[in-house]
């Protein structure tokens, strides 16, 4: 397998540091007339936007990954070395208690790396948590002591969520690296042995699929079709569901729509797909996030741009339900990219 | 002023302001032509892109590429979808090449 690219933070790229990325879009220079996150909720008496539950608490358990795709919002990659600890896995099983969450949603980098991953699962297991892994794929393949993953993950009826941005090897390569689709395929086919994706299980394994450059996902029950009806045609896999993601403009996607010249432009999609209903419903209004280090975000995204939770109190160890229930969620104008058109999520489309 | 300016196509929408009631029947129908149907809204995008081809409407080739990836589109889908509008279009031209023969028969000896 090849890597698509390498990390910006190895590259020594501007846009490695959070603050810069956050410094362009906040920017007027770039895009002229661009309006503030805040201004487009205020007419829908979304501001402050506030939290409806805690129903998920999703880990980011580290930045290691065994690819390193073109558009990753994380900059995750071989080379980066942030993992959770032990002890933070643990303030998170605390917390799950605390917090009352319902899901844990485990994601990274590849978070099956972190040497302590199938300790957390199994201890999230063992106390009734509904566990979610975003698992890439390849990592099953990559090394013959992931190779079981199928089974493990089974073991713990653990919900499997997995990038698949096409239904073939050309266009699935050039944005996550060569040879990614074949291994894909393979640990796809791992999967519905054990049961994953088939009917009667109860075993659910999702795909994630997100647009190939500086576009806006087409409609998720139509690509979901064809997703279905192509991967078992042509390789005899089956999965449950099929999640669109709008690649957000943080991180490697930035760079590459700054550097395609394609930035101007797709900010003004979004902004001009602005759709009230999936602003009503946007994912961290349900969720927490947690990096690596255990510092709680309103969501991966935030996390990547450095904006932790308001609030005094932003570390795992220490966030309560009350802090977090009363909190006014950070936003930019990142937050574009989870309200276009139908509107996106790590669970997919939400209008 | 200049013909064909890509910032155009998002005003679109402007036509209404001259006509409203009749833009307004107009979107309405547009927008239901593009509807899952008995064709998916992919099947429509790349008819609408060969057919924007062939009316060689550089707004709607803009709109079309787009919205065909959008819909999970492959570049070869897009290219013969090209190729099909080209095919009438040079059809078009050969099959009245047998007018063109009537009329050498009609006159000649």
């Amino acid at each position: 397998m090849a890597l698509a690219t390498t990390s910006l933070q190895k590259r020594g790229a501007a846009l490695a540091d959070a603050s810069e990325q956050l410094r362009l879009l906040r920017s007027a220079d770039a895009v002229q007339n661009l309006p503030q996150f805040a201004e487009m909720l205020r007419p829908h008496g979304l501001l402050p936007l506030r939290p409806r539950s805690l129903a998920t608490l999703q880990v980011n358990v580290g930045k290691m990954c065994n690819q390193a795709c073109k558009h990753c919002h994380v900059d995750a990659g071989p080379d980066r070395q942030e993992i959770m600890t032990r002890q933070t896995m643990q303030m998170c099983l605390d917390a799950v208690d605390r917090l009352g969450a319902q899901i844990v949603d485990i994601t990274g980098g590849a978070p099956e790396m972190n040497p302590d991953f199938r300790w957390f699962v199994e201890e999230l297991s063992s106390r009734g948590a509904k566990v979610m892994v975003r698992c890439n794929l390849t990592i099953i393949v990559a090394n013959p002591k992931y190779n079981d993953l199928p089974e493990f993950f089974a073991t713990h009826r653990v919900h499997v969520v997995s990038s698949l941005p096409f239904y073939d090897a050309g266009h699935t390569d050039r944005q996550r690296g060569g040879g990614v689709f074949d291994d894909s395929i393979t640990a796809l086919r791992m999967l519905n042995d054990v049961g994953y994706g088939k009917d009667g299980t109860g075993l659910v394994l999702d795909l994630v699929y997100n647009p190939l450059g500086a576009l806006l996902p087409g409609p998720q029950a139509s690509l979901e079709k064809e997703f279905k009806r192509q991967l078992l045609t042509n390789h005899n896999v089956v999965f449950n569901a099929l999640h669109c993601i709008t690649n957000m403009p943080i991180s490697r996607f930035l760079e590459f729509l700054v550097n395609s010249g394609n930035y101007e432009r797709y900010m003004n999609t979004l902004v001009t797909s602005f759709n009230p209903v999936a602003a009503e419903n946007v994912m961290c209004r349900d969720m927490i996030s947690v990096g690596w280090d255990g510092q709680v975000y309103d969501c991966d995204f935030n996390q990547m741009l450095d904006l932790p939770v308001a609030g005094s109190h932003h570390h795992i160890s220490d966030v309560t339900r009350d802090s977090l229930m009363n909190r006014a969620i950070i936003i930019d104008r990142h937050c574009f990219g989870c309200t276009a058109g139908s509107g996106s999520s790590c669970g997919g489309q939400i209008a | 002023m200049s013909y064909y300016n890509p910032t155009d196509l998002p005003k679109f929408g402007n036509i209404s302001q001259y006509q409203p009631d009749l833009a307004a029947k107009f979107f309405e129908w547009y927008g239901a032509v593009f509807e899952e149907g008995a064709l998916t809204q992919r099947e429509k995008s790349l008819i609408a892109l060969a057919v924007a081809h062939t009316v060689q409407c550089p707004y709607c080739i803009d709109a079309y590429t787009t919205d065909s990836l959008q819909k999970g589109a492959t570049e070869q889908m897009m290219m013969e979808a090209v190729h099909v509008a080209a095919a009438i279009r040079g059809g078009a031209s050969m099959v009245h090449a047998v007018q063109m023969m009537n009329k050498v028969d009609e006159v000649s000896m």
